[in-house]
C-alpha cells in the first residue's frame, strides 16, 4: 500500500515540475526581449499555449500535482525564482521587475486573507502598501533604527491604522464596509498631497536598504562577475513572499481558516454555531494589513521614493483585479496573476497608459463570463489524500 | 464673524448641498429598484460632464453662440446620453449578475467606474488634465454690503429645487412613480400586479443617471473647471450623503445631501488649516459618519432573514 502511494505521488510529481520549468524558461525569454514585435510574438505563443494545454486537458496533472505535492511545488516554484534572478544578475530592470511581482504577491497574499478568507472587503489596498513605504521613507531619513526592524514597524503601522477602520468595517457589511475603505483611499491619497512633512505631492527619497553594515545599494563584484544591487533586495523579497505565503497556506489549512471560510459563506449561520465574528474579522484585517504593510516598506527602498501618485484608489483596484483574475483564495493563482498584471504592461510599452483601463476591463469580463477567475480556489482538503 | 461672510458660507454650503442630494438621490433611486449599489454613479456623472463640454466645442464649431440656446442643448444631450448609458449599464452589467453574490455586483460597478473615469482621461482630448467650463449663465450679481450673491448660483440653486420638486411629483403623482415604487417595496408582487420589472428597473436607473449628468454640469458650471476624477469624490460623498438619510429614501437623500454640505462648510470655517485638508475632512467625516450609525440616521427596520 504505501508502495502504490509513493509511486502514485511521485508520478503525480511530474507534471507540476513540468509546467514550472516551462513557465520559467518562458518568462526567462519574455524578460530578456527587449523588441515589442518579438514581446508582442511571444504573449501570444503563450496565450496559444496555454489555450491548447487547457484544450487537451493537460492542466489536470498540473492541478494534480499542486493538490498533492504541494511543499515540493513549493521548492520547485523557489528553485526556478533563484534561477530567473540568476539568469538575470546583471540586468538591473529585470530584477526590478521581478522583485516588484514578488513584493505585489506578499501584498495581495495580505488582500487574500481579507477578501478571499475572511471575506472583510479592502479596497485601500495600496494606501495600506503606501504606509509601509513612507514608514520606511520617515523612518530610513530621520532615525537610525535598522532596516529589517522598519520592515516590521511599516506592517505594524498599516495594521495599526488600519485598526482605525475597524470600527465602521465590522459595524457593516457588504456595500456599506466596501465604502468605508474607499473613503479611506482616497482621505489617504489626499492627505499625503497636502503634507508638506511627507513631501507632498513630490513624495520623499527613500534612503537604501543596509542590514549589518552591508549597503544594499552596491553591486557585488565576486571576481570577474558582477552581480546587481538588486540581488541583495531579492534575497530578503524571496524570504518575506515564502514566508508570507506558508502563513497564508497554513491559516488557510488550520482551524482558523475553516473559522474564516464559515464566517465569509454565512455570517449568521457562523456566529449560531458559535463562531465570534468581530474576532476573526478582526484577526484577518489586521494580518492582510500587516503583511501589505510590511511588502510596502520594502518596496519603498527598493524603489527608493515614494509619492502620492503611487498609492491611489486605482493602484488599490489593480490589487483587487489581480486577487480575482487569480481566482480568489488561490494562493498560487495570486502569484500568477501578479506576474501577467505586472509584467505585461512593463514589457509592452504601448499598453502601459491603458493599464488601469485594459485591467478594469478585464475584470468586468472574468465577472461577467468566469466568476471563480482565472484559476479558481480548489475545494478544501480535509486530511491529506482526501478527494472530494 | 460678519453677515456677508457668513451668508457667503451659507450659499456656498447650499450648491455643494444641491449637487450632493442630487448625486445621493441616484444611489437612493437604485438601491430602492434593484437592492445594489452602483459605484460607478460617480463617475456616470463625470461622464455627462466631458458630453456637455464636447457638445459645448461642437456648438461652438457649428456657430451657435447664444448662451441660453448653448445651455440648453448641452444640457439635454448630457442628461440624455447619460440616462442612456445609466440604463444600458443596468441592463447589460448590473442585472445579468442578480443571482450572484453581492461582491460580484459591487466589484463590477467599481471596475466600471475605473473603465469611464480611465475612457474620460486617455481618450477625451487632454483629458489627464482639468478642462475650463465655459460660464453660460449671466455673471450679474445682487450686492447686498459685503456679501456678493451671483446670479448664476441663484438660477442653479433654484433650478435644482425645480428637478427635485419635479422628481417628488414622478414619484408621487404619476403612474411610472407608482410602478417604481412597487418594485422597490416588492417585486414579485409588483410583477404580479402586471408591472414589467425590466422595464422600471431601466427607466429608474436612467432617471438617476439623467439627473447626475444634470449635477455634473451644475457642478461645471459652478466651479467652472471639470476633471476626469471629480466624480469618484462626489459619488463617495454623495453614497454616504444616501446612507446618513437611509438608503432607499428619497427624503432622506437630499437631506444627506444638504447635511454633509453643511457639515463640510462649517468644517472649513472652523478649522484654520481645513482649506488645504477641506478633503481628507470629507472623508473622514464619511468614515466617521459609518462607524457611528452603519445603516443611516433613520435606522433600517429589518431583521436578519436566515
Amino acid at each position: 500500500m504505501a508502495g502504490n502511494n509513493s509511486n502514485a505521488a511521485r508520478a503525480g510529481l511530474w507534471p507540476g515540475f513540468a509546467a514550472i520549468a516551462l513557465t520559467t524558461c518562458y518568462l526567462a525569454v519574455l524578460l530578456a526581449a527587449e523588441e515589442q514585435n518579438v514581446i508582442i510574438a511571444l504573449l501570444v505563443l503563450g496565450i496559444v499555449i496555454v489555450v491548447g494545454a487547457a484544450w487537451f486537458g493537460l492542466f489536470e496533472g498540473v492541478n494534480r500535482s499542486f493538490a498533492e505535492r504541494e511543499d515540493a511545488m513549493g521548492i520547485f516554484a523557489i528553485v526556478a525564482l533563484v534561477a530567473l534572478a540568476a539568469v538575470f544578475h546583471e540586468a538591473h530592470f529585470v530584477l526590478l521587475l521581478v522583485l516588484t511581482v514578488m513584493l505585489y504577491s506578499v501584498a495581495t497574499l495580505g488582500l487574500n486573507i481579507q477578501f478571499g478568507y475572511a471575506g472583510v472587503l479592502n479596497f485601500a489596498g495600496a494606501s495600506f502598501f503606501g504606509i509601509g513605504a513612507y514608514t520606511s521613507a520617515v523612518l530610513n531619513t530621520h532615525t537610525a533604527v535598522p532596516h529589517l526592524i522598519v520592515l516590521l514597524i511599516g506592517g505594524l503601522l498599516a495594521a495599526l491604522i488600519g485598526s482605525l477602520l475597524l470600527l465602521p468595517v465590522l459595524r457593516t457589511r457588504g456595500h456599506y464596509a466596501a465604502v468605508v475603505t474607499i473613503a479611506f483611499a482616497l482621505l489617504f491619497k489626499t492627505f499625503l498631497e497636502v503634507n508638506d512633512v511627507l513631501g507632498g505631492p513630490q513624495g520623499m527619497q527613500v534612503p537604501s536598504m543596509k542590514v549589518f553594515g552591508w549597503s544594499f545599494n552596491d553591486n557585488i563584484d565576486i571576481g570577474d562577475i558582477t552581480l546587481s544591487f538588486y540581488l541583495n533586495y531579492f534575497v530578503v523579497s524571496l524570504l518575506l513572499l515564502i514566508a508570507a505565503f506558508a502563513l497564508v497556506r497554513r491559516l488557510e489549512r488550520s482551524w482558523i481558516g475553516l473559522n474564516l471560510d464559515a464566517l465569509r459563506l454565512d455570517e449568521t449561520a457562523a456566529s449560531c454555531f458559535g463562531l465570534n465574528i468581530a474576532r476573526w474579522k478582526i484577526t484577518a484585517f489586521l494580518i492582510g494589513n500587516f503583511l501589505i504593510g510590511i511588502a510596502g516598506a520594502l518596496f519603498g527602498m527598493v524603489g527608493g521614493f515614494v509619492g502620492p501618485n503611487n498609492y491611489t484608489f486605482a493602484d488599490s483596484l489593480i490589487l483587487v483585479s489581480i486577487l480575482l483574475l487569480g481566482g480568489i483564495g488561490n494562493p498560487w493563482g495570486l502569484v500568477v496573476a501578479t506576474f501577467i498584471v505586472v509584467v505585461v504592461p512593463e514589457k509592452l510599452q504601448t499598453i502601459q497608459e491603458y493599464r488601469f483601463l485594459l485591467y478594469a476591463v478585464m475584470v468586468i469580463a472574468v465577472l461577467l463570463f468566469r466568476p471563480e477567475g482565472l484559476l479558481p480556489r480548489p475545494v478544501r482538503r480535509y486530511f491529506p489524500g482526501w478527494r472530494p | 464673524m460678519d453677515a456677508g461672510l457668513l451668508a457667503q458660507y451659507v450659499m456656498n454650503g447650499l450648491m455643494l448641498g444641491m449637487m450632493y442630494a442630487l448625486v445621493a438621490v441616484g444611489f437612493t433611486l437604485f438601491f430602492g429598484v434593484l437592492d445594489v449599489i452602483q459605484f460607478s454613479h460617480g463617475d456616470v456623472l463625470t461622464v455627462g460632464a466631458f458630453a456637455a463640454l464636447a457638445g459645448f466645442v461642437g456648438l461652438n464649431a457649428l456657430g451657435v453662440s447664444s448662451p441660453w440656446l448653448e445651455l440648453a442643448i448641452i444640457l439635454t444631450l448630457a442628461v440624455a446620453a447619460m440616462a442612456l448609458l445609466g440604463a444600458l449599464i443596468a441592463r447589460y452589467l448590473v442585472m445579468p449578475l442578480r443571482s450572484a453574490p453581492p461582491l460580484n455586483t459591487l466589484l463590477i460597478t467599481l471596475m466600471l467606474g475605473t473603465v469611464l473615469r480611465e475612457g474620460v482621461r486617455l481618450f477625451y482630448p487632454q483629458g489627464a488634465n482639468p478642462k475650463p467650463f465655459p460660464a453660460l449663465l449671466p455673471r450679474s450679481s445682487f450686492v447686498f454690503g459685503d456679501f456678493n450673491l451671483r446670479l448664476d448660483n441663484v438660477l442653479m440653486l433654484a433650478t435644482g429645487v425645480l428637478v427635485i420638486v419635479g422628481l417628488q411629483f414622478l414619484l408621487n403623482r404619476t403612474k411610472l412613480g407608482l410602478a417604481i415604487r412597487a418594485v422597490a417595496q416588492d417585486e414579485e408582487t409588483a410583477r404580479t400586479m402586471g408591472i414589467n420589472f425590466t422595464a422600471i428597473v431601466l427607466i429608474t436607473f436612467a432617471l438617476g443617471s439623467g439627473l447626475a449628468a444634470y449635477a455634473g454640469v451644475m457642478n461645471g458650471l459652478y466651479y467652472n473647471e471639470i476633471n476626469f476624477g471629480m466624480g469618484l469624490y462626489l459619488g463617495v460623498i454623495g453614497f454616504s450623503a444616501a446612507i446618513i438619510g437611509g438608503l432607499g429614501s428619497i427624503y432622506g437623500a437630499i437631506l444627506g445631501g444638504f447635511l454633509f454640505a453643511g457639515l463640510q462648510t462649517i468644517g472649513t470655517v472652523m478649522l484654520p488649516f481645513a482649506s488645504a485638508y477641506k478633503d481628507v475632512f470629507a472623508f473622514a467625516v464619511v468614515i466617521a459618519i459609518m462607524a457611528w450609525r452603519p445603516t443611516g440616521l433613520i435606522r433600517e427596520k429589518i431583521s436578519e432573514r436566515v
